[in-house]
């Protein structure tokens, strides 16, 4: 019995000092393999008295469930003495830098425009489309700017080359033209806006030989300038998303409209900083008026009957107030480090309930 | 158009005060560009006198003042060599900022010396450019008086923006009227005297537009005024034009002058002595020169309508006057031009000699043609009043143009259009106010504008009269109404492909440029382009002259500025139109895009790597795939433009003609002649070009069929010819067991020494996908051969051992 006790307590012992997994499975192999102490020990049970096995038996069994228990537990604290040495030496600096991803960016014009889409998108306008390269006819006659009028001579307008039956393409100089393409293709009642490219012999501080706008355009039979006020009042809060805006109507004149007037938003401007929406200055954003009848004429709608109204805004210059940005030549530079800090991500979809800009 | 507030009252009797009237000017379309109110810039300058003047003990040049402003005595150290003892100027106090430089005044240590303030010139001031000394006033001046009363400075200038349709509102006249009907005053009258003639007008004059469709001048008056006095103007003449800007040149000139801002009526004036013969209106003849009044000489044009008399040309009628003729000192009898010009002759004269005079920029919008005899009356008479002299009997030539048609007006247009409730009678009394005649019993109503109106023809014209008087203030902000149902799409199909595209390439980690349509005829025709129906007549520059034939041009030339920024890897798109020819049918939009040198900056990982053909087809094929393109069915050929490396290029096309966009390498002849280093990779989507999704039946997707038995891969090698493409072998083994199938990858590439020159292996993966029972060894076998086989038959290629 003493003899089983004091050997039992060698091999827990072995067991404890076992330094590895190894070492422990050697352990476990001289104690409870094939061969080992214990297992030869409980070979030697059959060979006993009934006296005799009725302590030998318990007292072996004993000492195989205390061991088998000894070997696992001291395989578990070895494993995990185990895996701290591996976590150790696996340590790496997680201040290296990730793998980098190069990231795109939408032009804010691009962005503008779908901003501006989905604010007349919402009003049930959709979004019409004409050349850059332009007749005269569309670009000024159907307009109502007769060849003579002083108004060619505002716009500075890019002209191509006369062609021999004295024809003279141009680039068009407004949108408008749009107006009439639409008219033509389209019967009343008709709400369309037209976003593009526009270009004007020009170039400054302020001018650009190429910048976009807006048109926009409602033809039916009661649409008056009320309406127009209505309208540019609520896109104007949803775009520059601010709850009032203090708006200005102020009579002007164009040859396609009539009445005509350039509109105004109020604005402060503080230490480089512009606010829209609230201040005592004013600031001039767009053009608009009821369509003058004879431009109706032209676009094939009967002028007695129907009525509507037209505006035009630049989509450049829409983007330079909301968003804060000084110049409007760098919009055409490609400048890298430009369309990263003013750009958009691709998932920026402008949306008026989940809201136009973050 | 600049005028002052003073200026104004002599046409207006009102009380309001300078704000309220800037505010209505603008309210009724006269935008008000700046007011300029002197009495308020000057509030706190103030008159004194100085008192003794001695030299600064530190400097040469500087005086140590004593300055009593009628409250106190201040010293002041001053510069000015007039500055003495017992001079009256006008003196700034410490904090005044001073308008000449807008600099604000500190009490301060000149040299050591204090001084309290400043003794001012005339261009500290602002009012003039004389800074030679300081101002001195005469010596019954108040001390401590404002300066601005003081100096007659208190007059506020209105600078107004006249839209071209109001030529009305180029004289103050008009401008009060304007006010006055929106409710501001009342108009004082503006009718003008005739002045008794003393015997004929011994100049003769004449209109000799024989032949000539439109006269050029349909009217022409004048009269001689014997025995003036020309010379400097009356103060309050002189200070009128100077505080508008216009310099004073003598009281003659200075009428003329004056008529044209008060009236809008340009007039001339000649010496009389130095003309000979008639004095007419005609057409100009070759090889006539004028010298005018600019100082510059001018080639008169055949279509040029002048002044003329027995000598020559005199001057462009109603544009400029000749040197020769003009008025001097020594002038003693003058002859007053009064003549109505045709407006598109007047602007193509100005325009082809590049002359903006203040006469061309009324006539070209239109003068009153009923004020040709007005103007002239107002013109002698104020003649005779300042100059002096003796009036002849007028004489006229010609007629002013007839009279124009009434205007149909119904007052329910009104509201009809602007939503505003305008009454009938104050639609009339607006009118009436406006100087239209309004016939206001009959149904619809009569109207006849004013000769003074020639931009009103039609009734929206008066529609607009009455709106912007009645204000644009009182507009209705009315919603509209909705106009279709919620389902409507405001966005096209194809508007939407494009705006998916910029969003799909963004995504992709490249950044959105916007760049010129407009490039050189060189580079246009590196890419096809340059041809001379899409070249300007007019371009800003060489550089952006000729209509873009690709958007890659002007993207190349954006990633070599950036490049030149110190920027390397570069990954720009544009999507936009370009132009193959005139016709709206010729202008496409694409989106294309360029990579230059890595695919990421470097890492300590080395997963950056060059850009290559791989990286730009990769973007080509995800813009068609999410733009729903059938990508499966599309070729792609090796024969792409010019601009691409012949062997590093491709083209993907739909069917033989259609194709939807092109990638590859750039060609090296391109970057060198760009200055671009390589490698740059680039591609084109021609977005017209790509078919729409098929309409959908329903919002539904197909069902999903996955199977729940394992699919099954085995993979072969290959040896091809060298020509063999890795499209071919894929579709082929593909086509094998379509059935069967599902995928097929290429997973290598070997070209050299093992497999032998002229030869590859392409070593590919398939996928069978069992659909009923798990597929046995002797089924996958058999797939297999049919596998190798089929690559065989179409490409001659053999299972590499």
């Amino acid at each position: 019995m003493t003899d089983i006790e004091a050997r039992a307590r060698e091999m827990l012992n072995a067991v404890h000092s076992a330094s590895d997994m190894n070492a422990l499975e050697s352990v476990r192999i001289s104690v409870l393999g094939k061969k080992g102490v214990l297992t030869e020990m409980m070979k030697g049970l059959g060979a006993m008295s009934a006296e005799e096995r009725k302590i030998m038996g318990p007292a072996l069994n004993g000492a195989k469930d205390q061991l088998t228990a000894a070997i696992a537990a001291r395989a578990q604290t070895l494993q995990a003495q185990a895996l701290n040495i591996r976590l150790a030496q696996e340590r790496i600096d997680i201040s290296l830098p990730a793998r980098p991803e190069i990231r795109g960016a939408i032009h804010p014009v691009s962005q503008v425009i779908d901003e501006v889409i989905a604010i007349f998108g919402d009003m049930g306008f959709s979004v019409a489309e004409g050349p850059d390269i332009e007749s005269d006819f569309y670009n000024f006659t159907a307009l109502n700017i007769p060849p003579e009028h002083p108004a060619r001579q505002m716009h500075d307008t890019f002209y191509f080359n006369e062609k021999p039956d004295g024809e003279r393409l141009l680039l068009r100089t407004h949108t408008s033209p749009v107006q009439i393409r639409s008219m033509e293709k389209t019967k009343p009642p008709l709400r369309i806006i037209a976003p593009g490219r526009t270009y004007r012999c020009d170039s400054d501080m302020t001018h650009t030989p190429m910048f976009h706008q807006v048109e926009g355009l409602v033809i039916d039979e009661t649409a008056h300038m009320g309406h127009l006020k209505g309208c540019l009042t609520e896109f104007c809060k949803a775009f520059f998303e601010v709850d009032n805006v203090r708006m200005r109507f102020r009579p002007s004149h164009f040859p396609f409209t009539e009445p005509s007037a350039e509109v105004d938003i109020g604005c402060r401007r503080s230490g480089g900083e512009l606010r829209i929406g609230e201040g005592e200055d004013w600031l001039e954003i767009l053009g608009c008026g009821m369509v003058h009848p004879k431009v109706l004429q032209h676009g094939g709608i009967d002028p007695d009957k129907y009525q509507g109204f037209a505006f035009g805004m630049g989509i450049d210059r829409l983007a330079m107030l909301k968003y804060g940005i000084p110049d409007l030549r760098d919009f055409f530079e490609a400048d890298l480090r430009w369309l990263r800090h003013y750009g958009f991500a691709a998932l920026d979809i402008p949306s008026l309930p989940g809201g136009l800009s973050r | 158009m600049k005028f002052t507030l003073a200026w104004l009252r002599e046409h207006l009797k009102t009380s309001a005060g300078i704000d309220a009237i800037a505010e209505r000017l603008t309210a009724i379309g006269l935008e008000v560009e700046s007011v300029q109110d002197r009495a308020a810039a000057l509030k706190s300058f103030t008159v004194a006198r100085i008192i003794s003047a001695e030299q600064h003990p530190n400097a040469d040049r500087l005086r140590l003042c004593i300055v009593d402003t009628g409250r106190e005595k201040v010293q002041v150290v001053c510069g000015a060599p007039n500055a003495r003892a017992g001079l009256i100027g006008v003196f700034a106090p410490a904090g005044a900022t001073i308008p000449g430089s807008g600099m604000m005044l500190k009490a301060s240590k000149i040299r050591g010396v204090d001084s309290n303030g400043m003794m001012c010139s005339a261009s500290e001031l602002g009012i003039s450019d004389d800074h030679e000394g300081i101002i001195e006033l005469s010596g019954d001046t108040p001390l401590g008086a404002s300066v601005s009363s003081a100096m007659g400075l208190d007059d506020p200038m209105i600078d107004v923006s006249i839209t071209p349709n109001r030529p009305d509102c180029l004289g103050v006249h008009g401008i009060a009227r304007d006010l006055a009907a929106a409710g501001l005053g009342m108009l004082k009258s503006g009718a003008v005297e005739a002045n008794p003639g003393n015997g004929p007008c011994t100049v003769d004059i004449g209109l000799h537009f024989e032949g000539v469709a439109k006269p050029a001048c349909p009217m022409f008056a004048g009269r001689l005024v014997r025995g003036v006095k020309n010379g400097p103007s009356p103060d309050w003449l002189r200070k009128r034009l100077e505080a508008i800007g216009l310099r004073s040149i003598s009281t003659l000139v200075d009428i003329t002058n004056y008529i044209s801002f008060d009236r809008g009526r340009p007039l001339h004036v000649y010496d009389a002595d130095k003309l000979r013969g008639q004095i007419h209106a005609r057409l100009g003849k070759p090889g006539e020169k004028l010298l005018a009044l600019d100082g510059n000489e001018y080639a008169v044009d055949m279509a040029d309508c002048v002044i003329a008399d027995d000598n020559g040309v005199l001057g462009l009628g109603g544009v400029i006057g000749g040197m020769a003729t003009g008025c001097g000192d020594a002038t003693v009898n003058v002859f007053i031009e009064s003549a109505y010009f045709d407006p598109l002759r007047i602007a193509a004269t100005g325009r082809r000699h590049g002359i903006g005079s203040d006469a061309r920029y009324r006539f070209e919008r239109g003068v009153d043609p009923q004020f040709v005899l007005p103007g002239l009356e107002l013109a002698t008479r104020m003649i005779i009043a300042l100059c002096g002299g003796e009036a002849s009997n007028v004489r006229v030539a010609g007629a002013p143009p007839a009279e124009r048609e009434p205007i149909e007006f119904r007052p329910e247009r009104v509201r009809a259009l602007t939503g505003m409730n305008v009454a009938d009678a104050e639609c009339v009394r607006i009118l009436d106010a406006l100087g239209f005649s309004v016939d206001a019993e009959t149904r619809p109503m009569e109207v006849r504008a004013p000769s003074w109106r020639p931009d009103v023809h039609g009734e929206t014209d008066l529609v607009e009269e009455i709106a912007r008087i009645n204000g644009f203030d009182k507009l209705p902000a009315t919603p509209l109404p909705r106009l279709q149902p919620v389902t409507g799409l405001s966005v096209s199909l194809p508007q939407n492909q494009v705006r998916w595209s910029k969003r799909v390439l963004a995504a992709r980690g490249m950044m959105e440029a916007v760049t010129w349509s407009f490039l050189s005829t060189r580079m246009a025709k590196l890419f096809g382009g340059g041809a001379p129906e899409l070249t300007l007549a007019n371009p800003i520059s060489t550089e952006l002259s000729v209509m873009r034939p690709s958007l890659l041009p002007n993207l190349l030339a954006a990633a070599k500025r950036n490049a030149g920024r110190g920027f390397s890897d570069i990954a720009l798109f544009e999507v936009g139109p370009q132009y193959a020819g005139e016709a709206p049918q010729d202008q496409s939009t694409a989106a294309s895009g360029v990579r230059c040198s890595q695919t990421t900056p470097r890492h300590w990982t080395k997963t950056e790597r060059a850009v290559d053909v791989f990286d730009v087809k990769a973007d080509v094929f995800d813009v068609l795939e999410q733009l729903g393109a059938p990508a499966g069915k599309v070729r792609i050929t090796a024969d792409a433009p010019s601009w691409y490396h012949p062997g590093r290029s491709g083209v993907v096309r739909l069917g033989p003609k259609n194709v939807l966009a092109c990638f590859g390498e750039v060609h090296p002849a391109i970057l060198d002649a760009l200055d671009l280093r390589g490698p740059v990779m680039a591609f084109e989507i021609i977005l017209d070009a790509v078919p729409l999704p098929k309409p959908r039946n329903s919002t539904a997707r197909a069902t999903l069929h996955s199977s729940d038995l394992q699919p099954v891969t085995r993979d072969f090698a290959f040896l091809v010819n060298s020509s063999v493409t890795a499209d071919q072998v894929l579709r082929a083994a593909a086509a094998s067991a379509p059935d069967l199938v599902t995928d097929v990858s290429l997973f290598d590439l070997y070209e050299g020494e093992r497999v032998g020159a002229g030869r590859k292996s392409l070593a590919i993966s398939v996928t069978l996908q069992p659909r009923e029972k798990t597929l046995t060894e002797k089924e996958i076998d058999a797939v297999a051969e049919s596998v190798i086989a089929g690559v065989k038959k179409a490409t001659g290629g053999e299972l590499r051992g």
